[in-house]
């Protein structure tokens, strides 16, 4: 472990910047986003950005490939290029865990190459939260917000940043800025964590449980009678699942410039009305189906394929953003029986 | 804040579930926190007595839920009003979108709602909200108590609020206000008197940040049409992604005009954006232009009237005037 | 990067032949420009089509693996990308992705057994390719019966092959109706699920349905109330999909994906999905 004091900060951060692009959460009037570091930019202080980091590998819209077509021929044109490395600096333990839930549709084979390229020239650098929200439930699914993932670790105190390289990839990153850090026994570090931990047992949503969900609890929960009080002020809109780190469902559409065609991709929602629409028909008619299928599907069917692990990182965003302020974790007390417990 | 306390509503509301007026009443559920506060049915005096909330975090307008629920039951829905959800209402029943006599209305006098995220950007892990006369106290995790004056975590439609009139109820819980306009375009004076490049830079900042989650659309009380243009891969005009910049604002700018005249300027659209985008100033610079062109109009103000851009009138301004440039040259 | 695969760059495919089936459907043939086969595949398997600037969609692989030299694929015109298809001419460069899903079990659980196939309309079109594979590999199975039905006499897909060729094989018997009598038919009229209970099969066989949703669901019964086990039956599902590869999300029914852990599915293992499909 290193610490680097925080008046040096600056300094740090443009000789990261030089060798590699830097994206580092900033402040502006409507929120904290990340943003590529340039010269004077502060890191925020903010507890979390209003969107989530999932873009850095999941874009909202990516490019896949282009085609020409000239009378019954068409040319495919791979656009693909390789991406250059980055460092993704000031990540929140509950974002770290999402890139884990990403990565297990991303990369699960067939491997996703778009989504492979940036994440294996990602260095992530994750950041303790000091002050962890009321809307913070990351520890019901096992995250340690004193001590996030990623390949550098970092405590903020007073007057310094604690580093601790995870990863070799994190290892190149603190020798490429050595020259402002300095050793450290990290001690204050572990004091901070001490502190965060006491203050995460404190928070309000700490009890909640994820306990009565995941592998084979479908035939539970499927036809509780309850998804019809949940889901019935649900305006179908795609909020939640835009601001969710790990919500992941994609469509895939054709534009035609005018001298071509290009085929992209773009985030979509399952609670969209059109998202199971086909010429056959329709297989989740209501916004009652379509609602349940964004819980069932973060609360029992992808841990029942992933090993339990839940695709929920409790972020708090849904909590934060829903324009009908229904969330997650409503969701999880109504239906596990701990409403107003 | 509100000077008609929760225990009214219950108490009206549960009145008319007893002696039958209503089946089932619309109105705002208590959540995890103060702010989280979530429209729903309520079936009983019960059920109300436990979850219903009423207070200056209650933003929801009930109006567009009409459209569906009103004629889903089998006796009246009773729906509380605020003054500018009363004006939703009343363009609903205008564009024929549900039936009143499903409807039992409730208007509720108002002094403005709270935003939530102004007081949550100030107050790091906000566990509760208090509201005394003349302050909002913000208690917080790990600083205490924070006090606001309440002007200042107004939400953005209340600081230029256009009436505190009820225009549309079976009986008014509390007095009823007044229309008042005089502040409500000062926004988009600001707008209008920037430079056009200024204004472009302000919308393209503004709206760069859209993420296309169509919740300024789904919660819109004009917008229920029953297939979106943008939802319909055979409108040719589908697009569930900006394919760059501009085209992210010709959403919006497209759904501005297309709810110019009918649009009520309730807000919602502002209150619901995640990326704070304040979309309400698009609409109130076409309601701004509409009331400069043909002569001051309120959507909504009473149920039946002809929007001025859906009605001919001999006095009408030609199109040389219009295309002359906004209602400020 | 260019040399990493990528599961969704789809590869070039030529129509080098166009059959015109029924009044809205069309069989295809595709091989690369190369004039070889896009890929290998199984019985039940699917590809995913598409014309760059219309879409892309997802259809089941008409033609056997058998068949070394093209793929076929039998399409009905119902969509966006289904009409443009049906407007192509001989020549038309397509593109091609696959194969996709889990095929039906003609290898393992099929082997041995008597076979018994029911199609309605253009759910003839995953159930050819099992069928020609059974008739290839003949000695693997046991007898083979093939109930088929249409709307009319002109909906029946591939009729011809039906008759000139299934039907003349020694074991395999084939029974076709229409829903109306017409003129120039003499044969079975009426509904596909009827008629299965008519012929009263006897249960020591597998079946495998394809077809609308309705006439599975009372072929399904029908065969149920002859004795037929829910694990002997299969069918192939079909919803909407975007990528194939279970990312999308789109075809996500319980914890299975369609695309992915489907088409094919047997009538057990849909019990255990929730009522989405």
């Amino acid at each position: 472990m290193v610490k680097v004091l925080l008046d040096k900060l600056d300094g740090l951060f443009a000789a990261i910047a030089q060798k590699e692009t830097l994206y580092i959460p900033i402040d502006t009037p409507t929120g904290a986003k990340y943003e590529k570091w340039s010269d004077g930019m502060k890191m925020s202080d903010a507890l979390n950005t209003v969107r989530s980091p999932k873009d850095f590998f999941f874009p909202q819209t990516e490019n896949l490939m282009e085609f020409k077509t000239e009378g019954k021929k068409i040319e495919i044109i791979d656009i693909r290029r390789e991406n250059e490395d980055f460092v993704l600096f000031g990540v929140k333990g509950c974002d770290v865990a999402s890139f884990d839930v990403l990565d297990k549709v991303f990369l699960a084979e067939p491997v996703d190459s778009f989504y492979k390229n940036r994440r294996e020239h990602a260095t992530v650098v994750s950041l303790a939260c000091n002050r962890p929200h009321e809307t913070c439930f990351c520890g019901t699914f096992g995250i340690d917000a004193s001590a996030p993932g990623g390949d550098v670790v970092c405590i903020k105190t007073d007057d310094a940043l604690f580093m601790d390289a995870k990863t070799e990839k994190g290892e190149k990153l603190l020798s490429l800025i050595s020259e402002f850090t300095e050793s450290t026994d990290g001690k204050e570090a572990a004091d901070t964590a001490g502190v965060i931990r006491e203050r995460l047992k404190k928070l309000p949503l700490s009890s909640l449980s994820a306990e009565a969900f995941g592998d084979g609890k479908t035939s539970k929960f499927f036809d509780a009678p309850e998804w019809k009080e949940l889901s019935q002020t649900c305006l179908g809109c795609g909020t939640c699942t835009f601001v969710c780190p790990t919500c992941q469902c994609y469509d895939i559409k054709d534009f035609n410039t005018g001298h071509g065609v290009k085929r992209f991709r773009c985030w979509d929602s399952c609670m969209y009305s059109d998202f199971t629409k086909m010429s056959a028909g329709q297989p989740r008619l209501t916004q009652l189906e379509r609602f349940r299928q964004r819980f069932m599907h973060k609360l029992v069917y992808f841990p029942t394929n992933n090993n339990g692990m839940f695709s929920c990182v409790g972020c708090g965003r849904c909590i934060n953003k829903c324009p009908i302020q229904m969330n997650i974790v409503k969701v999880m007390k109504k239906l596990g029986g701990t409403e107003n417990g | 804040m509100q000077k008609i306390k929760r225990e009214a509503l219950i108490s009206r509301a549960s009145e008319l579930l007893k002696n039958g007026t209503v089946d089932r009443v619309f109105g705002w559920k208590r959540g995890e926190f103060d702010y989280d506060i979530t429209p729903a049915l309520f079936h009983s005096a019960d059920e109300l007595e436990k979850d219903f909330v009423w207070g200056s975090l209650c933003g929801a307008n009930f109006s567009k839920y009409l459209v569906k629920e009103a004629a889903a039951g089998e006796g009246k829905v009773l729906v509380f009003l605020k003054p500018c959800d009363s004006y939703s209402f009343n363009q609903l029943l205008t564009e024929h979108r549900f039936p009143r006599d499903k409807v039992y209305a409730v208007g509720v006098e108002c002094a403005g709602m709270l935003d939530a995220a102004k007081i949550k950007a100030a107050a790091d892990g906000l566990s509760a909200i208090r509201e005394t006369e003349n302050s909002v106290i913000a208690e917080t995790l790990y600083d205490g108590d924070i006090e606001f004056k309440p002007d200042d975590v107004l939400a953005e439609r209340c600081l230029n609020c256009k009436s505190k009139k009820v225009v549309a109820f079976d009986e008014m819980l509390g007095e009823n206000g007044e229309a008042d306009a005089s502040a409500r375009f000062d926004e988009v004076e600001k707008l209008e008197k920037m430079t056009p490049d200024e204004r472009y830079a302000f919308w393209q900042n503004e709206l760069s940040r859209c993420i296309r989650c169509n919740a300024c659309r789904d919660v819109c009380p004009a917008c229920t049409c029953e297939k979106c243009v943008f939802d319909n891969p055979e409108s040719g005009a589908e697009n569930k992604a900006a394919a760059d910049s501009f085209e992210e604002k010709m959403f919006h700018i497209i759904r501005a005009f297309h709810v110019a005249g009918r649009c009520t300027d309730c807000g919602e659209c502002s209150r619901v954006c995640p990326q704070h985008i304040p979309l309400h100033l698009l609409n109130r610079k076409f309601i701004k232009d509409i009331d400069a062109f043909y002569g001051d109009y309120q959507a909504g103000e009473e149920v039946g009237m002809r929007a001025p851009v859906v009605n001919y009138t001999q006095n009408d301004p030609e199109p040389g005037d219009v295309v002359g440039g906004g209602a400020n040259g | 990067m260019a040399e990493n695969f990528e599961p969704l760059i789809p590869k070039i495919g030529v129509v080098t032949d166009i059959r015109i089936d029924t009044p809205d459907v069309k069989t295809f043939r595709v091989v690369t420009p190369d004039g070889k086969k896009a890929f290998d595949h199984m019985p039940g398997q699917c590809a995913m089509l598409s014309v760059p600037g219309v879409g892309e969609a997802m259809f089941s692989i008409t033609s056997s693996p058998t068949n070394t030299e093209f793929m076929e694929f039998s399409i009905k015109k119902c969509g966006c990308v289904t009409e443009w298809l049906h407007s192509m001419e001989v020549g038309q460069e397509i593109t091609i992705r696959g194969p996709y899903g889990r095929p039906f079990p003609v290898d393992t659980e099929f082997v041995g057994h008597d076979m018994l196939f029911v199609a309605g309309g253009i759910g003839l079109a995953p159930l050819r390719s099992v069928i020609n594979y059974c008739r290839h590999y003949r000695d693997r199975y046991g007898k083979i019966d093939i109930v088929y039905g249409s709307r009319s006499k002109q909906d029946l897909v591939d009729y011809k092959e039906i008759i000139d060729e299934w039907a003349e094989d020694e074991n395999v018997n084939v029974y076709l109706t229409i829903d109306r009598e017409q003129p120039e038919w003499d044969g079975h009229v009426g509904f596909v699920p009827n008629y299965v209970k008519e012929l009263g099969f006897s249960t020591d066989k597998i079946a495998v349905l394809c077809g609308p949703p309705i006439m599975i669901k009372f072929t399904l019964a029908g065969l149920q109330e002859l004795g037929f086990d829910k694990t002997q039956v299969y069918t192939t599902m079909e919803l909407r999909m975007k990528c194939g590869i279970g990312k999308c999300g789109r075809c996500n029914i319980g914890a299975k994906y369609v695309c992915k852990d489907g088409p094919v599915f047997r009538f057990d293992e849909i019990d255990e999905l929730p009522d989405e499909y």
